[in-house]
């Protein structure tokens, strides 16, 4: 594998995650004005595949993870008869989101889906990506909290993934809690089992501060697509800060064929000012990438732990310590009702 | 006393658990299971377990459906298969409880419409899901008392108590549970999620019940109403709990539940599995008590062109 560690002339396509993944940090509510104004800046950028949709991707409005400001179809509209270059994708997550919302991201214009499992559960997803490949969309099999099954667990999930029709599969850290060699052991361990046309990719949160060095070492082992966010917009401490992983592929000599001025601009004067909060690596979302507990937990621990009066680190850790997985958010507020309970705050 | 004889189409998970739920059963007994793979450890199981056991499918359990006085079959195959095993059976005068997300005949949630079928003298009649069995009676606890304008269930299942034909067809089990919710639970729109969680040592099933008043909720009157239902639930699912709520939160009425199995063919994590087989056989149960009463008829429906 050594001669892949020059990525001198390497290709990488990058995908970006703000108006998907960074629903989660605006709490849903980003206005269809704010995700034209993101999406004509990232598709004059040079970016290629830009993630559009409500931060759990089709079927994501609900009382469990929030209602954003607008529908999907109505965000889809808004921002893809602007894309001159970019091609716009959707996150499917099976047993939130359905084909008939795939069949209608489609019909809007959608041209790629990150199809979802948790690591393990890659079996709840062949008719998703039977039908996305169907439409002919890029489909991606993406295997969250990645971290949760060894390198050789998560080769054979990648497999199944690929036996459906996946083209590409993912390796996502949704917790933020991978290090260099826990990516490089698991684009490896894919690469083995993988037919060769079949690409790698790697989805980081920035929660230990590795967003970066975790995609470049997965690219020296043989990735060939990262998701970022431009401005690092994501849940937990944001996503792989996007023209950070630009500035340092150019440096490096990895081809993204983005325009990193362009892409420092629109972090600096269109998504910094749109941050509700400093999307950073703090004391909670630390405590996520410490813990390993999933990213979108984070802002609903704080609401949780002011309502209860527990502090959110508790609850988080808590959270890692009962094994919750994504999409299980309506288990902080029982959990922060349980904890309450046991620590005299609330009547049992 | 007399029993009424059943068959099971189907030896997984369900199939399987469901075979101990019957022989318990004072009004019931498990006869045949049916299968399509003669190598399947379900049918083996089965057989040890003293049923007749076949491998043809449906088709190779008609031949024998008079001679054995087979009046009820549950089907715990798939959505896709379903429409065919029952109108075979039907058309020999077989009632079908049907445990496939198929749902062709009416959807039935014991504490809540259970006699209602049984008046109507229904042929076929659906369990909708594991989900929608543990969650749509705390939805009607909820709009018996005030009108409920969206409700949304959240269902979180132990990755080991979920076989292969719910894996793949998930998306089945989310249709047919959001409409339950409507249909059944009683509010006018509604949403089903589903979570399959690995953690090992298996977690218990949890589920979540959202419900949206139109008015702001008469919190003493639906929190009277839900404790009254768990009660009416544990009497077939001795281990349906009540962890934490109602909480209420504007017109937000949220409930948070856990369900324990009795640990026949699964661990008590798999409470998915005991509440689905439970509530199948107090249907079946219900319609037997009714046939042996002579007040039920079986007819043979004509098969569907």
């Amino acid at each position: 594998m050594s001669e892949l560690k020059n990525v001198k002339g390497r290709k990488v396509l990058v995908h970006d995650m703000a108006l998907r993944d960074g629903m989660h940090a605006k709490r849903e509510q980003i206005s269809t004005a704010q995700m034209i104004e993101v999406a004509t800046k990232l598709d004059d950028a040079g970016v290629p595949l830009i993630q559009v949709a409500h931060g759990g991707g089709l079927g994501g409005n609900s009382l469990q993870h929030g209602f954003a400001m607008h529908s999907n179809e109505e965000y889809w509209d808004a921002v893809i008869p602007k894309m001159k270059q970019a091609k716009v994708s959707v996150l499917l997550i099976p047993g939130l989101g359905t084909m008939k919302e795939l069949q209608s991201a489609y019909d809007h214009g959608v041209r790629s889906v990150h199809v979802a499992t948790h690591c393990t559960e890659a079996d709840t997803s062949p008719q998703h990506i039977a039908y996305a490949r169907k439409l002919g969309m890029d489909t991606t099999g993406f295997l969250m909290m990645a971290h949760l099954n060894d390198p050789k667990g998560l080769a054979t999930q990648g497999k199944l993934m690929e036996s459906y029709g996946a083209q590409t599969i993912y390796i996502t850290d949704s917790a933020g809690y991978m290090l260099p060699s826990d990516v490089v052991a698991r684009v490896r361990a894919l690469r083995e089992v993988l037919n060769p046309e079949t690409e790698i990719g790697f989805h980081g949160h920035h929660n230990l501060g590795m967003g970066i060095a975790n995609s470049i070492a997965a690219i020296e082992e043989g990735a060939s697509r990262i998701d970022a966010s431009v401005g690092g917009l994501g849940a937990g401490a944001g996503n792989t800060p996007l023209e950070v992983f630009v500035a340092v592929c150019d440096r490096m000599g990895i081809e993204t064929n983005c325009d990193l001025f362009k892409l420092m601009d629109l972090t600096q004067d269109v998504i910094f000012p749109m941050m509700d909060h400093i999307v950073r690596v703090d004391r909670s979302s630390l405590t996520l990438g410490f813990a390993g507990v999933y990213s979108t937990f984070l802002l609903h621990a704080d609401r949780a732990g002011k309502k209860y009066g527990l502090p959110t680190r508790d609850i988080l850790v808590e959270l890692g310590r009962k094994k919750m997985i994504g999409g299980q958010e309506d288990m902080i507020e029982d959990t922060a009702l349980t904890m309450a309970k046991e620590r005299g705050l609330l009547k049992a | 006393m007399k029993k009424i004889k059943c068959a099971i189409i189907g030896p997984g998970n369900i199939g399987t658990d469901l075979i101990y739920k019957l022989k318990r059963s004072p009004v019931l007994e498990p006869v045949w299971m049916v299968g399509i793979d003669p190598t399947s450890e379900g049918l083996v199981r089965a057989r040890d377990m003293g049923l007749k056991t076949t491998s043809e499918g449906v088709d190779g359990l008609l031949p024998h459906v008079l001679a054995d006085e087979v009046q009820i079959a549950f089907d715990a195959t798939s959505a896709y298969v379903h429409k065919s095993n029952s109108d075979k059976l039907n058309a020999l005068g077989v009632l079908m409880v049907d445990l496939t997300p198929a749902a062709i005949g009416g959807l039935c949630v014991p504490p809540v419409n259970l006699e209602t079928h049984a008046k109507a003298q229904a042929m076929n009649v659906n369990m909708i899901s594991c989900a929608g069995q543990a969650t749509i009676p705390m939805v009607n606890a909820v709009s018996r008392i005030q009108s409920v304008g969206y409700a949304e269930i959240i269902a979180t299942v132990s990755s080991k108590s979920i076989g292969p034909g719910t894996r793949a067809n998930l998306d089945e089990f989310t249709y047919t549970t959001s409409n339950a919710v409507c249909a059944v639970g009683g509010a006018r729109t509604g949403k089903a999620l589903v979570i399959i969680n690995p953690a090992d040592p298996p977690m218990i099933m949890r589920n979540t019940i959202y419900c949206l008043t139109d008015e702001e909720p008469d919190q003493e009157r639906i929190r009277a109403s839900v404790l009254e239902m768990v009660k009416e639930v544990q009497k077939y699912v001795p281990g349906y709990r009540l962890v934490n709520g109602p909480v209420f939160d504007g017109k937000k009425v949220a409930t948070f539940m856990e369900v324990a199995g009795l640990g026949d063919y699964l661990p008590t994590y798999a409470g998915n599995l005991d509440i689905m087989t439970a509530a199948a056989a107090r249907t079946a149960e219900m319609f037997a008590t009714e046939i042996l009463a002579g007040r039920y008829q079986l007819k043979p429906v004509k098969e569907a062109a």
